[in-house]
């Protein structure tokens, strides 16, 4: 496989996912409003906090009004990880994959664009917004789906999947990261119905709900954040999503997974055994807030060594030459930690 | 409700009509399935079409908008239609073009004897922009220079079918000749039903089958390759397509690399040899070592190893030449000399501006002629003279003056038409063809090609990038 195909097989399904969960943290956000009690504001500034582009936003948008943070998040093109953005990038990579991809999801990427650029998208998110975002997670599961039922599953396929689950890793801990940043009415209130509310927007903007209640049946924090971070089969939680791109990452290079071969299998190697033998109450006695931003900093360096394995080139013939990343760094590094 | 009754064939040859009310043989049974449809749908089947094509993302880049711009390629649903005598004839005259243009161009590269024996005036081919000094006493695999060849032809209005340009750079257009079918079959099945249709679908096989047989016989499943610039360059969507549709890897320069004496490709698993590229870069920009030393997009010494035989590039290197719009007025000449026989398909008469006397007729009539540039192609650098205005032609008179060697003139042939859907009926457009030649273990000429539309009433420029539209193109079965 070339290694630019590779990249941008890697940063197509990371563009796609990434775009998904926009769709999701406004959707937890545009949840959690409706529920909040009477006389409390809405708060949307956490959101733009959470996603790591509260400078840009500053620039350009005087307040944090859910119109002006919708408008950031979904259709600014001056954005890089407005949901418009995010699909230029996956269509753009796809674009020059095209010939390794399956047309379906060629397609799908194409029809995906198109609905987001489409004139009417603006009003169909104010009119009603939950279908849009809906219709969003729709597309890109969609575009998930053919691509594990219409695409071999070789090299090309696991670059796919581990752009997907550590964009996904990263973004589930960012949703969990939202609820930190949200105020409550007063420190009073912590534990009561508002509270538990609020934890519950979590659990669905992650789709994760029912499967909780299956496990853990009361909505308690520590069990929300076990649930989110260290479950194993729950298939957006951050362990769940480090095995999935640890499969794919043992497969590529085809060393036994336990083992490592490349920095990239040694980082995230590390980064899942963390997870594994995690204790959910250290976490959160060590403050969860700390935790996941230093968790996406780990998680950056595991980003930045697989680019560095694969997709870099080698050098040839004594000069070394460094190819760029089909993806401009500011993007690939939006992700470095925050400081809140 | 669209009918043809009311179809005005113009007074120009149609490709549909013998006359306003007589479909030709051919289209007999096209036109009374047309006819027979309901109310409105041959409109929505023209925009299931459209909406299919936007969303399958078959688009090509417009250079000059801003960067990126992506357009479908417009398509008209009603096919043209070219019987079985009419194509024998065609496939026949192109076989023979094509096989001696090969035969032209390695005689420039060796021993020219055709500027010897004063068949062709050798300041011409010195002076040929696509002349290449580095290809000279060049031996490429198999002997063969222009492996793949888009002719482009027109038919003027007393029905004679012409060779217009030979297109023996990197012709495109293929990939919407394949897709045109596709979409065809999907949004408009019944018009297929008993009409004979020759069918285009195999092309990547013929294409695959050439590359492969550029490889010496010792290497075993030789690695093809299609060469792009990228996803900016016009044809990006076509280089991606026939990469896809004959399952080989689609390359950029930067994917490239020569090591030990080899082409090869960057992969996860580091360096892999590559046998054949079927490039779709210009010689400019193919070996910045060798060629345009500004190029980004080609390989270093790509030229070196193509020269030690070990890979194989389709088109050869330096096979332009043979496009030069000047020489173009002397391929009836070539192939006389080399064949000792005379052209099959003839040329369009061309004024060759170099030629004092014919200079002086060219300036004398611009209002009549069509004037183009030697080494533009894309419809650019072109005047239409009954066309233009006063002062565009004056303006086209000083740049011929300034460099008559640039500039041949044909007279503005009045090209044939088919009708297409304008609104709520149909009208006449004119129209070109574009075959595809394959050049490799023989010669393979597809039965089909582009027929591109001019789309602005009147107009006879037919490029995509001038906002010409495409449709399918039907060669019948005997």
């Amino acid at each position: 496989m070339l290694s630019r195909v590779a990249d941008s097989l890697y940063w197509m399904s990371r563009y796609i996912e990434r775009a998904e969960n926009v769709a999701r943290f406004i959707d937890v956000n545009l949840h959690m409003m409706l529920d909040l009690p009477v006389g409390a504001t809405e708060q949307w500034a956490p959101l733009v906090i959470t996603t790591g582009d509260d400078t840009p936003f500053a620039e350009r948008y005087k307040v944090t009004t859910r119109e002006n943070v919708i408008q950031f998040l979904t259709f600014d093109k001056e954005n890089p990880n407005s949901i418009i953005s995010c699909l230029r990038g996956a269509r753009e990579n796809a674009r020059s994959v095209r010939e390794i991809i399956s047309s379906e999801m060629w397609e799908q990427v194409n029809t995906f664009y198109l609905m987001i650029t489409d004139s009417a998208a603006g009003e169909r998110v104010e009119e009603a917004p939950y279908d849009f975002f809906r219709a969003i997670k729709m597309a890109s599961h969609l575009f998930e789906g053919l691509s594990n039922a219409t695409m071999s599953h070789g090299d090309g396929w696991h670059f796919c999947r581990l752009g997907r689950f550590l964009e996904r890793a990263d973004k589930t801990s960012r949703i969990l990261d939202v609820k930190y940043f949200i105020l409550l009415p007063s420190v009073a209130d912590v534990g009561t119905p508002f509270d538990d509310i609020q934890w519950a927007a979590v659990l669905r903007s992650t789709s994760a709900f029912e499967m909780y209640r299956k496990r853990f049946h009361h909505l308690t924090p520590d069990h929300i954040v076990d649930f989110l971070l260290l479950d194993r089969e729950f298939p957006r939680s951050i362990h769940y999503c480090l095995i999935q791109a640890d499969e794919s990452l043992h497969a590529v290079s085809g060393s036994p997974v336990g083992t490592f071969r490349n920095p990239a299998e040694q980082y995230l190697g590390q980064l899942r055994a963390e997870l594994a033998y995690a204790h959910v109450k250290d976490v959160i006695g060590a403050g969860l807030h700390e935790f996941l931003d230093a968790f996406q900093t780990k998680l950056n360096v595991v980003g930045d060594s697989i680019f560095a394995t694969f997709f870099a080139s080698q050098p040839i013939g004594g000069t070394v030459t460094v190819k760029e990343s089909s993806q401009p760094s500011a993007i690939s590094r939006q992700h470095s930690s925050q400081t809140a | 409700m669209i009918r043809f009754d009311a179809y005005d064939t113009g007074g120009f040859h149609d490709e549909m009509f013998l006359s306003s009310s007589q479909p030709r043989p051919g289209a007999r049974l096209l036109e009374q399935k047309i006819e027979s449809l309901s109310d409105g749908e041959l409109l929505q089947r023209q925009q299931a079409a459209e909406r299919a094509l936007l969303h399958m993302g078959i688009t090509f880049n417009v250079y000059g908008d801003s960067a990126g711009t992506e357009r479908i390629f417009p398509f008209d649903i009603i096919p043209r239609i070219v019987e079985a005598s009419e194509w024998e004839w065609v496939e026949r005259g192109l076989k023979q073009r094509v096989y001696a243009l090969n035969l032209f161009i390695n005689d420039i590269y060796h021993e020219q004897k055709i500027i010897k024996d004063k068949v062709i005036p050798e300041g011409l081919i010195n002076s040929a922009r696509s002349f290449r000094q580095a290809c000279v006493g060049l031996n490429p695999p198999r002997g063969i220079w222009c492996h793949i060849t888009g002719t482009d032809l027109v038919r003027d209005s007393d029905g004679q079918i012409y060779v217009l340009e030979d297109n023996l750079r990197c012709p495109s257009g293929v990939s919407y000749v394949l897709e045109n079918r596709q979409i065809m079959k999907r949004t408009f099945p019944q018009v297929f039903e008993a009409s004979r249709v020759r069918p285009v679908d195999d092309y990547p096989s013929h294409l695959l089958d050439m590359l492969q047989y550029l490889s010496p016989d010792y290497v075993q499943g030789p690695t093809v390759a299609v060469l792009t610039p990228g996803i900016y360059n016009s044809a990006y969507f076509e280089h991606s397509f026939l990469a896809q549709q004959m399952g080989v890897e689609l390359v950029e320069g930067r994917d490239l690399v020569v090591a030990d004496g080899l082409v090869q490709m960057r992969t996860t698993k580091g360096l892999q040899r590559v046998d054949v590229l079927y490039r779709r870069i210009d010689d400019d920009f193919l070996d910045p070592t060798v060629f345009r030393s500004d190029s980004m997009i080609g390989v270093p010494g790509l030229l070196e190893v193509y020269k030690a035989g070990r890979v194989a590039l389709a088109n050869a290197p330096g096979t332009g030449v043979a496009d030069d719009k000047v020489l173009y007025a002397y391929v009836p000449k070539i192939i006389k000399y080399y064949l000792g026989e005379d052209s099959v398909i003839p040329n369009v008469p061309t004024y060759v501006c170099w030629e004092e006397k014919e200079l002086a007729y060219v300036l004398a009539h611009l209002d009549q002629l069509v004037v183009k540039a030697a080494n533009e192609s894309g419809g650019y650098g072109m005047l239409v003279g009954p066309h233009a205005t006063a002062t565009q032609r004056e303006q086209f008179a000083r740049l011929i003056q300034a460099n008559p060697r640039n500039y041949i003139a044909q007279p503005t042939l009045a090209l044939s038409r088919v009708p297409v859907i304008v609104d709520d009926h149909f009208e006449g457009r004119h129209v070109d063809l574009r075959p595809y030649i394959l050049y490799g273990k023989d010669i393979y000429v597809l039965p089909g090609g582009l027929t591109r539309v001019a789309l602005k009433k009147g107009s006879l420029v037919v490029n995509s990038s001038q906002g010409g539209v495409s449709n399918d193109t039907w060669v019948l079965y005997e």
